[in-house]
């Protein structure tokens, strides 16, 4: 297939429609597919196979990090580096480090998951082939589109298109890849 | 095995029992777009610009010539001074904080929670927690007196081998509060990329495509990222939820861990959450009930919404004279002639008595007022209430703060607080900078979360099908 071709993009007009479409792109063997929608469509995932997301372990992996590089810095800080005694207290305690390791677990893990939302989802793309489509700015508004790419296997820009009319799909367009 | 499971018919929940309807207009997804973007693309309305300009005038003139003045000449031009060295600052500090809390509470406690009426006035919500924390976070840095050696507060490695000392609560407020901005500024901005690529489909001119686009990262809301996505939303949302408790709790220990009567309490992380949730479901309604008419979003926050956040300031006004009974009563329990005194004082004292009467009268009894239907549903008087407890929440903590440093255990150490016209400055400042951030987050960026109120209407279900349409 031509390497400036995106893929097939067809037009659903419902949630459930395009759920049962996906279906369908599913059963027929595509492997290289997408669907577009303004909200997260429940049920999608597991039509597409998507295996749990690995922000939660981001999120943990940044989080642990933190607590226990804090816990080492104020170890560090308190006990190693430059140790002050206040109050006779001991130079290093774990209840009066795990305040402050703590709030940097929730900090880290917090921008862990937002980093890995953003690094899994390949973000910030600030174009994609799909933008040339005036029509595709309606999928942020009311409209679900599901795209079949061109690297697939089964793809064939003629018979794909027709198999996506009658599944239902409206507007069915051929995107260049111009990137 | 068979297949798939037989479709089993589940039976109505009686009517008493239902939840409301998340989303109550029985509307199109697109009705619902073009509806909750009107605001952002029609002309600026009259009121916005009566409401922004003197915003805007006292974050950008009183603000920075309070501060310059206040820093340039010292931390005496305030009002504190021995025995009362905690003074607006810190009242404001605390306030500041509290009000931020029920921003998270609704937009991370109630996900979790499932409450799906949350939906609508999360955004809101979470911005007012946004703003409100970096009003917060200014009153520590310049209550330090010496504000160029701010940078003492984290630890920077140096030749002098300088290290914060991490045993105090003081030193874990620094981190509390910016983490409580870095995280609520995060879980905000992310809730918002789905609908900057929505302003950006439906721009018109290249610049705003451009602003807004270069904001939604070239969000497509494809499925795969909307998977990464809802998880990092429930990731966020559980960790939000854990500062909804954690933030307070410090600034309540920041107090509960010095010697002074009135202060050297238990009770103060809970007392502090509570209160700052009490004061931030007030704010909630102070900025929620004129904007909702303003904006002409009745038909999405509707008074079935309004009805809910009273019933919530209505639990936490409870939670709070519970609060008061506890505190007075462990003061005379414990037999400490310090803190009968000061509790004595608060009420019958011959200076700030009218402190614990004002946290007594507005902050524990008026939100009682909202058993009643009739009250919750009239939404000058819920404004009203709503106005009145911030107000009293803010006595509350100059009750905490300065009816407790005022008269020390010796006579030696006892004096009198005048705040100056440079604590009311720096205040009107950050009051006028949070509304000006408010009312540019309310101009420029949805305030509704648009896809997530398009999530949870009927026709969002895919199992959903309309009659005569083939699935």
């Amino acid at each position: 297939m031509n390497e400036k071709t995106y893929g097939l993009v067809a037009e659903f007009d419902s949630a459930a429609s395009v759920l049962s479409a996906a279906e369908k792109v599913r059963d027929a063997g595509y492997r290289r597919w997408d669907v577009f929608s303004p909200f997260p469509v429940h049920d999608l995932d597991k039509v597409m196979g998507l295996k749990n997301s690995r922000v939660g372990a981001f999120s943990l992996l940044f989080g642990a990090g933190a607590f226990i590089g804090t816990m080492g810095l104020i170890w560090f800080c308190n006990d190693f580096d430059y140790p002050i005694l206040i109050g006779g207290k001991p130079m290093f305690s774990v209840p009066m480090s795990v305040v402050p390791a703590y709030i940097l677990l929730v900090l880290a893990a917090a921008l862990g998951a937002f980093i890995g939302m953003i690094a899994l989802n390949q973000l910030p793309r600030l174009h994609h082939p799909l933008f040339g489509k005036k029509r595709f700015e309606l999928v942020s508004r009311d409209k679900f589109f599901l795209a079949i790419g061109a690297q697939d296997e089964k793809f064939n820009a003629t018979e794909t298109r027709q198999w996506l009319e009658s599944i239902g799909g409206a507007h069915v367009e051929l995107v260049e890849d111009n990137d | 095995m068979a297949e798939s499971a037989t479709k089993l018919e589940s039976l109505a929940p009686p009517s008493e029992l239902r939840r409301m309807e998340a989303v109550p207009t029985n509307r199109s997804l697109g009705w619902l777009t073009d509806k909750l973007t009107a605001f952002n693309e029609g002309k600026t309305p009259l009121w916005w610009w009566i409401l922004f300009l003197p915003a805007a005038f006292c974050a950008a003139f009183v603000l920075p010539g309070a501060l310059i003045y206040k820093i340039s000449i010292g931390v005496g031009v305030w009002g504190n001074n021995a025995p009362v060295m905690w003074g607006w600052d810190i009242i404001n500090f605390v306030w500041w904080v509290g009000v931020a809390h029920a921003g998270t509470l609704i937009s991370a406690l109630l996900f979790l929670t499932r409450q799906h009426w949350r939906t609508a006035i999360g955004r809101a919500a979470e911005a007012m927690t946004v703003f409100s924390v970096m009003m917060a976070g200014l009153y520590p840095a310049i209550h330090v007196g010496r504000e160029w050696f701010d940078w003492f507060m984290f630890p920077v490695p140096t030749s002098n081998d300088l290290w914060p000392q991490f045993r105090s609560p003081l030193m874990w407020d620094v981190f509390a509060v910016n983490t409580y901005l870095i995280v609520s500024t995060t879980f905000w901005y992310m809730g918002l990329i789905p609908d900057l690529a929505l302003m950006r489909d439906r721009s018109k001119t290249r610049v705003k495509k451009f602003a807004y686009g270069l904001f939604a990262l070239g969000w497509t809301g494809s499925a795969r990222h909307w998977h990464n996505y809802e998880k990092a939303y429930l990731v966020l949302s559980g960790l939000a939820t854990l500062l909804v408790f954690t933030v307070s709790s410090i600034v309540g220990m920041d107090f509960a861990t010095a010697q002074i009567a009135g202060w050297h309490e238990t009770i103060f992380p809970f007392y502090f959450v509570a209160g700052a949730v009490t004061c931030g479901f007030g704010m909630v309604l102070v900025l929620l009930i004129p904007l909702r008419k303003w904006c002409h979003l009745e038909d999405i926050i509707t008074m079935a919404h309004i009805d809910k956040i009273c019933k919530m300031l209505l639990l936490m006004g409870c939670i709070m004279g519970y609060i008061y009974a506890v505190e007075f009563f462990m003061a005379w329990y414990s037999g400490n002639p310090y803190d009968s005194w000061v509790f004595g004082h608060r009420m019958f004292g011959h200076q700030y008595w009218f402190g614990g009467w004002i946290m007594i009268v507005i902050n524990a009894s008026l939100p009682q007022l909202l058993w009643i239907k009739k009250v919750r549903q009239n939404l000058a008087v819920v404004f009203i209430i709503a106005f009145l407890i911030n107000i009293g929440m803010w006595f509350e903590r100059f009750t905490i703060i300065v009816g407790s440093l005022y008269q020390d255990f010796l006579p030696s150490s006892w004096g009198m607080f005048h705040p100056t016209w440079v604590d009311a400055g720096v205040f009107l400042g950050t009051l006028g900078a949070f509304f000006m951030l408010y009312l540019l987050f309310v101009r420029f960026l949805p305030m509704i979360p648009v896809s997530e109120v398009k999530a949870i209407t009927p026709q969002a279900n895919p199992h959903l099908v309309a009659k005569g349409e083939k699935p």
